[in-house]
């Protein structure tokens, strides 16, 4: 029997929605890029990214690059769970491997950046905070990214190297929370990356922490395995990890691997 | 009853429909840890979760109907320049993205807020990270159900009763206390549900505003959502269990709010 046209729209309308971007079959690798692919990437790389995402499209126009940014633990949950992930960029390797052992990860992982932290406070530091030890004074709200967050667990390691024991006002889902608490004056401190301080240079003072007390987060990232563009997703590694992603992502503060 | 022909393409759209919000239902019941659940459910982290869920949506349910019942007496009777913008204003939290509805709080009732501020620095009372700021996220976000739902039962009650005791010499406190609310008790009944069960679910108002502070800010949605990423069976049964508590409720209601044939 053949299916009234009324269910085939529909049936065409949901499987359009389904995939959250087209995607173009996979192409030969001298073939010119083409179509869309969508970048899952921890949400310190919210600013980078689109810089890396733009230079991209218009070295390949035809291309779309469209970000999924989040905490590195959710964007590893939702890709385990069959997200359209093409390509996913972690803030650690925890939430790489999570990925990885579900067997999605085309290939292996590259490290294509390091971050390091820094205390977020109010622009021109009125509340006097210079150290992590500062932080544990009665008088201050201090926000943290929930443990379960890689800012978060870094956060802890840095705090236990520099033995300070802190009850955090609030454990964010992500580290762009932390910083928006402190850019919006709810909290006088947070932990967060450099990088996450020179995005909201205006609103935040970034206060450095010691050498012995610092905690180097390293960004893995990979093409995933059902990727349905791989050309693209390859070559966005690729970008990223050349002399041109590289001065991108130095201009917004990160470190070379 | 006898059912009616419908027609082929109208039927197969509504099998559709059905499939959309029965297929995550029955997702939940396949992935469900049958085997973990227990353990996952009762975690200390998920009971102190659930108790303070329990806590804020029934505190914000009273406050709504301590302020909800006279705003929707004030909609239903009186009249006064503005009136409907009022309305309007005090309803949108229902189709308000709800983190906006927490942005909004936290400029108003934040420390730099222009209600917190003067909190903050006559009372030294600050409200975001607290119990409070839970409580007022959900407050925001539920009471416009409650408001509408009474404000409906106001309308449509037949104000005869109320004269009959006026002329009897009835005070106005008595008259509503006699007559009044027990005409509207089943809409306040169901306002009341539909207001405890949306304050329950709140997420996106209270991360905002409230944070996400273990024991006193950390509620049953916030504390799916973390479970996901590091143990996403507990987060399975609890979202199974979350649905079904929302079932009860809907099937509690079947009579007063939903009208069946």
């Amino acid at each position: 029997m053949r299916p009234p046209p009324t269910l085939l729209i529909a049936l065409l309308a949901l499987a359009s929605c389904g995939g959250g971007s087209p995607k173009s079959s996979t192409s030969d690798s001298t073939a010119p890029p083409s179509g869309t692919i969508t970048v899952f990437a921890a949400s310190s790389l919210t600013d980078a990214f689109g810089r890396v995402g733009d230079e991209l499209t218009s070295r390949y126009p035809g291309t779309r690059v469209t970000f999924n940014f989040g905490s590195s633990s959710t964007l590893a949950t939702q890709i385990v769970n069959g997200a359209p992930a093409d390509v996913f960029a972690s803030a650690d390797d925890v939430n790489l491997r999570k990925v990885a052992h579900a067997g999605l990860v085309e290939g292996s992982a590259s490290v294509f950046a390091t971050n390091r932290l820094q205390i977020a406070v109010a622009p021109g530091n009125p509340k006097r905070i210079t150290s992590l030890a500062d932080l544990a004074r009665p008088d201050l709200v201090v926000v943290l990214a929930a443990p379960s967050v890689p800012a978060g667990a870094y956060a802890l390691e840095a705090l236990g190297k520099a033995g300070v024991t802190l009850i955090p006002a609030s454990q964010e889902l992500d580290v762009r929370a932390v910083l928006n608490k402190v850019a919006l004056g709810e909290a006088d401190g947070g932990i967060v990356y450099v990088t996450d301080v020179m995005s909201a240079a205006r609103r935040v003072t970034g206060v450095d922490i010691p050498e012995g007390q610092q905690v180097v987060a390293r960004y893995p990232v990979a093409t995933i395995r059902d990727s349905r563009n791989q050309h693209l997703s390859s070559l966005f590694v690729e970008f990223l990890l050349g002399s041109d992603g590289q001065r991108a992502l130095d201009s917004f503060g990160f470190s070379r691997p | 009853m006898r059912s009616e022909p419908i027609p082929r393409p109208f039927a197969l759209l509504a099998a559709l429909a059905a499939a959309l919000f029965l297929l995550p239902l029955a997702g939940l019941l396949v992935r469900f840890p049958w085997a973990e659940a227990v353990g996952a459910l009762t975690s200390p982290e998920i009971l102190t979760a659930a108790g303070l869920s329990l806590v804020t949506s029934i505190s914000a349910t009273m406050l709504s109907i301590l302020l909800g019942v006279p705003l929707a007496m004030v909609y239903a009777r009186a009249r006064f320049r503005g009136l409907r913008a009022l309305r309007a204003l005090t309803t949108l939290p229902m189709v308000l993205p709800p983190v906006v509805g927490g942005v909004a709080l936290l400029v108003a009732f934040g420390r730099r807020g222009i209600v917190g501020q003067l909190l903050d620095s006559a009372f030294g009372i600050r409200i975001p990270f607290t119990t409070a700021a839970a409580v007022l996220a959900a407050t925001f976000v539920a009471m416009p159900f409650l408001v509408l739902t009474v404000e409906a039962g106001l309308r449509s009650m037949d104000r005869r009763y109320e004269e009959a005791a006026r002329s009897l010499g009835a005070g106005r406190w008595m008259v509503f206390r006699r007559v009044t609310l027990p005409l509207v008790a089943p809409s306040l009944y169901a306002g009341a549900v539909l207001c405890w069960a949306r304050a329950l679910g709140e997420f996106g108002a209270t991360i905002t505003f409230a944070g996400n502070v273990p024991g006193s800010t950390q509620t049953l949605p916030l504390a799916v959502y973390l479970a996901l990423e590091t143990r996403p069976e507990a987060a399975i049964a609890l979202s199974l269990v979350l649905l079904l508590l929302s079932l009860v409720v809907l099937v509690a209601l079947r009579d007063r709010y939903l009208p069946t044939s």
